[in-house]
This record gives C-alpha cells, structure tokens and sequence, in this order.
C-alpha cells in the first residue's frame, strides 16, 4: 500500500491523527494517575471512582440523560408528523412556511436560537405563567424544537423513497387511513424513526450553547458542567466522564448507522 | 366514434344488472383531461381490458374504480349503487397493483390474511379462507416466506390471492402481467382466465399488451387520449376496427386510401390509386358516390394468388422484403404507385419447392368480406 501512493497514505494517516488524536490521547490520560493532566503518572482508574462519588457530575449526567430521552421520544413524534404532511399531502395552507420552520434549526447558528428561546420562554411567562422558570421543561422544550427538524429530515426521505401503492394497497383491502398508518406504514419507516431517535437522543447530549441560554438555576446539563469545570482548572475527571461520553455516543451512531445500511439495502432490494 | 357491441347473453338486461356503470367520467389533471367524458357498462362476471398506450387514462380509469381518484364529471356505479365519493376501503372492489405492492414486513400468508382482519371474521375462518387463496393460486408452500424471498412470479401470485381473498365482486389488475417475463406471461393469462371463470368475479384489466387483452378478454375498450375509441369483443376489434387508430394499435394492417364509385345492395365498388385497381368491398353502411374512406386489410386475409387466378380485389406487386419468423413468412410487396402491401404465408413446408425471392413479380388478392371500412 505505502509502496503504491505514498503520498496518498501520508494524508490518510495525517487525517486520522487529526482526527481522532485529541480524542486517543483525552482517553489515554483518563487513565493517568497524575493530578497534572499534562503530565503522565502511571496507571490508574481512581479519576474513574471519583468521578462515581462527584454528586454533582452525575446528577448533571442524570439530568442530561432525562433531557435527552424526553428529547428524543418527543422529536420523533413531531418530526415523523412533520414528515408526514410533508410527504403525503401535496397541497395545504402554510406548506411552505411549514418546510422552512422544519429546516430553520439545521441553518440558524446555536447563539440565535437560544438568545429567541430564551426571549420567547420569559415573554410566555410573564403572558401566562407558563414555563414557571427556567429549567429542565424550557431546556426540553429547545432541544426539541430543533432536533426534531434532524428527525423530520430523516423521517421524511424514508417516507419519500416508499412505495406509495403500500398505503393504497391497505386501504384497497379495507383498512382505514389510521389503520394504515400504524400497521403499514410505521413498520416500514421503523427504522427510519430509530435512526431520529438516536440522532436526537445524541443531539440533546452534545449542546452546550442552547441549553446554557434556556437553562436556570438548579439545571445544569452535563455540558454545562464540563465546560465550567474546564474553566476552573481542569480536573482528569473530566478525561473520564469525556472518555465515557465517546464511548456512549459512538455505540449509538453506530448503531444508527447500521440502521441506516440496513434501511438503505432494504429499499434497493425492494426496487430489483 | 364509439361502437358498442354488448356482452354475449346480456344485451337486454344491461341496464339493471351492470356490475360496473360509468356515466360520463372525466377526470383533469391541470389542464389536460385523463379521461374525458367516458361511459361505459361492464357486466357481472366480464373478463373487460381497457387496452392503450400509456398515458391514454385507462390506469386514472382504473384508480376511479377503486376509489383513489375522484372523478371531476360523472358518476361510478357497482352493482347499481352510486360510489363515486365511497373512500376505497368501504368498496367492494379489490386491487392487485402493477407494483404488487405486498407489504414487506408481513409475510405472504400474512399478506393474504390482512384484508380479511379488516372486517369481523373468526380466526379459524380467516385461516381456512388463507389456506384456500394459496392452494388456488398455488403458493401453499411459501406461506411463510417474506416478499423480497419470492420470484417476481411468486409474487404475482400472492398479490392476486391477497386481493381475491375478500371475495371482491370486481377485481380490478393494473398491467398484471407487465412485471413477468415473456414465457411465465404467457402462462399466467390462462392461468388468469382460469381463475376468472372459476369464481365467476368480474375482472377489469388495464393493459398496454394487445396480445394480452385479445387471449384474455371477452370485451376491449381501446382507449385513445382519455376516450374510448372503440369497445368491443377482441375478435370483432381485430377483424372491424372503426378508425384508423383502432386498426393500426391491433396487429398490423394494410390501408388504402379509396374513394366510392358506387354502392349495389351491401357490395360498394371503390376507385382506388394506391393499388391501381378499382377495389370491392361489403358494407351496410349507406356510401354515396365520391365519399373518401380508409380500406384496411390485414396481412394474412391478403393471399397470393397463381398466375391468371381471379379475385375480385386484385393488385400487382414485386417482393420488396421477406421476413422469415419461423412459423410464418412476412413479405412486402411494392405495387406500381409505390405503396407498400404487407402480406404474410404460413410455412406450411419446411422446404419450399419455389419459394418467394427479392424482386419477384406477384398477384395478390383477398376476399370483400376480409376487409374493413374505415371512414375517419
């Protein structure tokens, strides 16, 4: 391989080390028994125990993991909804308002739409007193707003790409719409829903900037508090909270991604 | 434009007991019209082909039918009852797609079981009737196979049981053959027809097949750009097209343009440029002399007569061409006004004592009754 493209080689392996270095070596001085995250100390997992007994790391944790399934489930029944009128109506008032609220969130910078949210959740409060605060519900409520635009971009191109007589073909046989939403249509995106829910679930976990302008005292992601320790000084706790985090959410894409390959074979095999 | 022949043994009772009735169907979409003002009956137990080039109407016809389309003008009638507004589920009518559209997660005797889960039914019933729908179209073994497991063949076969297994009063096939290659398609139709006239349902097949719709049906609307152009029983469609386009879209034809000399009785005696003779033909119709109109004469009516033969309808011609298919030859003959006449010869030895060759002078001929008139 090295002998055929050298060169090419050369820049694989220097994007690789680019890529995935930081990561390795915030793995490997998880494991350092040194205060000094700069200098290496040995082996040692105690960042690990101390790290179980920091309430206030695993109560963040807690809190995001909460967050984040709350997120996730609640996306993918807007966005599979939003998905729906998409794909199966053609024409209806406020179609194209409706496409560009769904894609908003993926274009518009994080700053934006915390700062809106955040004016939005304290002029509702002061109208009618609802959300009371700021807090888990407001940072809910943000994270689903645009993760399910991730999910209704998913949802929908599954959607596009079925068979559209399926529908018409249970409802030949006596189904009513409802019926056939649920007994053909939603097994047949299935997979496509799982995919949302992960990527959102993912989504929820990672943000830092949002949450920070809708959160309140007393709710604190797990962002949050990794940011505001790193500021501090930063602690090898971090490196294992961190190391865990990747791991997490790398189980989760992939199984997501295999998700995806498996949609993605099925519909070919479908068209043969 | 449009002829009418009714089904065999149920001219007098059409009104009343038209399994399907439209009365004026049209259909736009933007500003083109689908179908355009389209009525037709079609009787209890008819094999009925809508027969045309795609885009002609005859699948939004079909959909109308089953109830995915509404029709802008008209009303759809099954057995008498007005449907043109029942949603597709409460119609007793059934579908089997072009695409088969057999639900992937399910397997086929789930499939088949599925429109039968939709109304009350108890479950050893369901299963029986599930049993009954395999074996007739012979699927039993692969009861528990998934769709992307099957054959394109197989699939046919559970897409048609699925859609049987409710016991529809009408069956309507989208190009139900249109997916199988050339030898299994050819099994299926009788296949098909077997079926048919065992239950007795109606069936209403779209089709772009000519071959398809004549072995099958007992009736053919020929569709031309949402209209009907003619209805009628395969044989009388191949042997009497009305117009031109009916002529050409079955098989192939020669035409003529000839124009009246005069009319004895049913015998009308045509002037004719293109064959460079004058032409007899029998038609009932009243022609008065100098009319201009279309003679058609298929290939195999037109016959290769000796020399000094006589025949009423006669034309000089040289080979210009020979096809050789096997069972039969096609040749072209030039007549002297440089129209081309297409004729064809049954093979009937394997090794002609003198056979047809290039540039070869020859007689043809064919009967007054072997041919057509067509007036538009």
């Amino acid at each position: 391989m090295f002998r055929r493209a050298p060169l090419l080689m050369t820049v694989l392996l220097f994007g690789y080390a680019f890529l995935y270095g930081p990561i390795l070596s915030l793995m490997v001085y998880s494991f350092n028994e040194s205060r000094l995250v700069t200098v290496w100390g040995g082996f040692s997992t105690k960042w690990y125990s101390e790290l179980l007994h920091n309430e206030q790391i695993l109560g963040a944790a807690w809190l995001s993991i909460k967050i984040a399934a709350i997120n996730a489930s609640a996306s993918v029944v807007l966005g599979t909804l939003a998905a729906v009128a998409l794909v199966r109506y053609r024409r209806f008032r406020g179609r194209t308002s409706l496409e560009i609220m769904v894609t908003a969130p993926m274009v518009l910078p994080d700053v934006i739409i915390g700062l809106s949210l955040l004016l939005l959740f304290v002029s509702m409060q002061t109208l009618i007193g609802w959300p009371a605060g700021r807090g888990q519900t407001t940072i809910t409520l943000a994270h689903i707003t645009f993760s399910m635009a991730y999910v209704t971009v998913v949802v929908r191109s599954r959607l596009a790409h079925m068979d559209r007589s399926l529908e018409e073909a249970a409802l030949d046989l006596g189904a009513r719409p409802l019926k056939v939403f649920f007994a053909i249509t939603l097994p047949i995106i299935a997979p496509a829903l799982v995919a949302g829910w992960l990527l959102a679930f993912t989504l929820s976990m990672d943000d830092l900037v949002i949450a920070s302008f809708v959160s309140g005292p007393g709710a604190t992601t797990l962002p949050m508090v990794v940011y505001s320790s790193v500021r501090l000084g930063v602690s090898p706790q971090i490196n294992a909270l961190a190391t865990l985090i990747v791991v997490i959410v790398a189980i989760a894409v992939a199984i997501a991604g295999v998700l995806l390959y498996r949609q993605e074979k099925g519909s070919n095999s479908r068209k043969e | 434009m449009t002829q009418t022949s009714p089904a065999p043994g149920a001219a007098d009772t059409a009104s009343t007991t038209a399994s399907v009735r439209l009365e004026g169907i049209s259909k736009s979409f933007g500003n083109s019209y689908a179908v355009n003002n389209v009525s037709l009956d079609i009787q209890q137990g008819e094999f009925f082909s809508l027969l045309g080039p795609s885009g002609c109407g005859k699948t939004t016809l079909l959909r109308m039918l089953a109830g995915f389309e509404t029709p802008d003008r008209g009303r759809v009638l099954i057995d008498g009852q007005d449907m043109t507004l029942v949603p597709p589920y409460e119609r007793p009518v059934n579908m089997m797609f072009q695409s088969y559209a057999l639900f992937p997660h399910m397997s086929v005797a789930d499939n088949i079981a599925f429109g039968l889960k939709q109304t009350p039914m108890a479950r050893g019933a369901r299963n029986l009737r599930v049993t009954e729908m395999m074996e007739l179209v012979q699927i039993s073994p692969l009861a528990k196979r998934k769709p992307h497991q099957l054959s394109g063949g197989q699939r046919q076969r559970v897409a048609l049981a699925r859609a049987l297994a409710r016991h529809p009063r009408i069956l309507l096939l989208d190009e139900p053959l249109g997916a199988l290659d050339k030898k299994l398609r050819e099994k299926t139709q009788f296949e098909l027809v077997n079926i048919q006239e065992r239950l007795g349902t109606t069936f209403i097949v779209v089709t772009h097949d000519q071959e398809e719709a004549m072995t099958m049906s007992s009736r053919i609307a020929l569709m031309r750009d949402g209209q009907i152009e003619q209805l009628d029983a395969p044989r009388r469609l191949y042997e009497f097209p009305v117009t031109r386009y009916a002529a050409s879209f079955i098989g192939s034809i020669n035409l003529f343009e000839a124009r009246v000399l005069q009319q004895n009785g049913d015998e009308v005696r045509l002037s004719c440029d293109e064959a460079g003779a004058d032409l007899l033909v029998r038609s009932s119709e009243k022609m008065l002399p100098g009319m201009a109109l279309t003679l058609a004469v298929r290939p195999e009516k037109v016959r290769l007569l000796s020399p000094g033969e006589q025949s009423p309808n006669l034309v000089r011609g040289r080979i210009k061409e020979i096809a050789y298919l096997g069972g039969i030859s096609i040749y072209h003959a030039e007549l002297p006004s440089g129209k081309q006449v297409q004729f064809t010869q049954s093979n009937v030895q394997a090794l002609a004592e003198q056979p047809l060759s290039w540039g070869q002078d020859v007689l043809l001929g064919w009967h007054p009754d072997s041919c057509s008139v067509l007036t538009e």
